[in-house]
């Protein structure tokens, strides 16, 4: 009898069926970048759905800023993407001169200019190692850390904070820089600039991070800007956009004058600019290797942009403006500004009713776009390269959640 | 593309789309009749003179005064106002649509008013929408999956409308 049962293949068929099993993934793993829940819908090894669950860190900002002034929302911008709190500071500032038809004086530009690049470079410092930490390689990680210490360092000196800086403000910037902080900080760049070849090395052209990355979660342009998505995550996808050369006129003004080509992938080649290692074979415009590359561009292009501001910043002569009131009253009207922040285009919604307190506030942040094409982006892929997807996003969830 | 040409063809395209403009403002904006938001914003998207092909953000704004003394001076009455802000990646130009809805479905205090949903024209309306309904609690018809996005789903109230009380307690834990 038992010998029946053993030649008959159906049987053996039906021991090796495989049922759809749930998986939940968060909101404490720690390659979700933060409290990020996502429950995938697996067959095997392969996702079949995946859906994100996000909300855990929801501090009601939108709510807070209808209750206080709007240069004391400044610490609650900090607290949105805080890896890069300048240039969240950056994005609400402009937003409400853009109401107050407030123009700050030419050397608050410029060093405005300088700290926000900086702070870009901090924040793709953050996500480059992390980026690695994903993808289960360590030493890129410690690298990165090693010198965005040293940019905080920088801003620590400047504004007296390490995260949560509230430096620019509306109306310009709490306070100068400190004597002998300029030199200090080409002193990081010309330390610096080599060790971008290092990171090459470590990650970009690994040929387990290439093997990694390379032809996983492509995301088209068209799907990309349908799903309003935004900075290196468009860019990767060769979608020519940079708020700071196509955005609004206050803040292209801010660039004014100012030399730069935007990390795009054009007629098959990236900017020539600078020397970069050359794109791998398996890669294709849209996957995570291009993401991470159109990054790794950035920091090098932020970089310059420093440097060009340090000239400008030291040649103007006066005072640096002194920023409004923090009672000021804000006049009738509403506004929309987006920013290009280094997660991408966050943008500020205001709406004024001649008080000093905001009717409504509202803050549009990149990552929540760029997080809500995930399920589009893992449809199908393996279980290991969902990290690789969710961190190439490169997403921060206090950004998310508000 | 921001001029009367362009707004004399959508109403061509959509009649009784467009109620009203402000041309004048910072961000100058067309405000669209609720029920044709969704007839307007697939024009918007589709027509090749426009190609909005990209939608930023929507935002809900409560016009409500909870104190009688300032609301009889507001000068305007209790409404909820969603605002779209698109973007066309072509053209590299904004646009914003505006639209008035009831605070509440008939009148009815927790009846949230109703609107055709866009995640049909974009796709990123999906989660947009979700947090709208969340936070201000306007009802998205036609929105695939529409439930609570940053609250948890037990929640109980749209905290960003002007009159809402934070609840006494949530599952033991004090509210207030």
């Amino acid at each position: 009898m038992s010998q029946v049962i053993d030649d008959d293949p159906r049987i053996i068929e039906f021991d090796v069926r495989t049922d759809e099993m749930l998986v939940n993934m968060g909101p404490q793993h720690p390659s979700t970048h933060g409290v990020l829940r996502l429950v995938l819908r697996t067959d095997g090894e392969v996702v079949s759905e995946i859906e994100p669950h996000i909300g855990y860190l929801h501090r009601c900002a939108e709510k807070i800023g209808e209750n206080i002034s709007a240069r004391q929302f400044i610490p609650y911008t900090d607290r949105m993407d805080y890896l890069a709190a300048m240039n969240m500071n950056l994005g609400w500032s402009l937003a409400v001169e853009k109401l107050m038809r407030h123009q700050v004086t030419e050397k608050a530009r410029h060093l405005r200019v300088l700290i926000s690049e900086l702070s870009r470079i901090a924040s793709h410092l953050v996500g480059m190692g992390a980026y690695g930490l994903d993808l289960g390689t360590f030493s890129p990680f410690l690298y990165a850390f090693r010198e965005r210490e040293k940019i905080l360092d920088l801003f620590e000196e400047a504004c007296g904070a390490r995260l949560t800086y509230s430096y620019i403000t509306v109306g310009g910037l709490t306070a100068d820089l400190p004597p002998g902080w300029l030199a200090r900080c080409e002193d990081f760049l010309n330390q610096f600039e080599p060790v971008i070849r290092e990171y090459h090395t470590l990650l970009t052209t690994n040929a387990i991070f290439v093997k990694r990355t390379a032809s996983i979660g492509v995301l088209s342009p068209e799907l990309a800007i349908n799903y309003g998505c935004s900075g290196p995550v468009l860019r990767g996808s060769g979608v020519d956009q940079d708020m700071r050369r196509d955005g609004e006129s206050i803040y292209t003004a801010m660039y004014d004058g100012y030399a730069f080509e935007v990390a795009v992938m054009k007629d098959g080649h990236y900017p020539r600019d600078h020397v970069y290692p050359a794109v791998p074979h398996d890669a294709v415009l849209g996957d995570c290797w291009h993401r991470f590359f159109v990054r790794m561009l950035e920091v090098v292009q932020s970089m310059d942009l420093v440097r060009q501001a340090i000239d400008r910043y030291s040649a103007c002569k006066g005072p640096l403006g002194e920023p409004v009131k923090v009672a000021e009253k804000i006049p009738v009207g509403d506004v929309y500004l987006e920013t290009e922040c280094p997660k991408g285009q966050m943008g500020f919604y205001l709406v004024g009713n001649g008080t000093a307190i905001p009717w409504r506030v509202r803050a549009r942040s990149s990552s929540f776009s760029n997080l809500s094409v995930l399920a589009e982006l893992c449809h199908g892929c393996l279980i290991a390269d969902v990290p690789a997807i969710v961190g190439s996003l490169d997403i921060v969830m206090g950004e998310i959640d508000r | 593309m921001r001029g009367p040409a362009f707004l004399e063809s959508l109403e061509a395209a959509v009649p009784g789309g467009v109620v009203g403009t402000n041309l004048e403002a910072i961000d100058p904006w067309v405000e669209v009749a609720p029920q044709a938001i969704a007839e307007v914003s697939r024009w918007l998207h589709d027509a090749p003179e426009t190609a909005f092909d990209s939608l930023q953000c929507i935002t809900a704004v409560d016009w409500f005064e909870p104190d009688p003394k300032k609301a009889a001076k507001a000068g305007w009455e209790p409404h909820v106002e969603l605002v779209y802000h698109l973007w066309s990646t072509r053209a590299r130009v904004s646009l914003v649509l505006k639209t008035k809805l009831p605070r509440w479905k008939d009148g009815q205090p927790g009846q949230c008013p109703e609107i055709p949903s866009v995640v049909g024209v974009w796709r990123t309306a999906d989660w947009h929408e979700r947090e709208v309904f969340d936070l201000s609690g306007v009802q998205f018809v036609g929105h695939p999956d529409l439930r609570r996005i940053l609250c948890p789903e037990d929640w109980e109230g749209y905290p960003l409308r002007k009159d809402y009380e934070m609840p006494l307690e949530y599952h033991g834990i004090r509210g207030r």
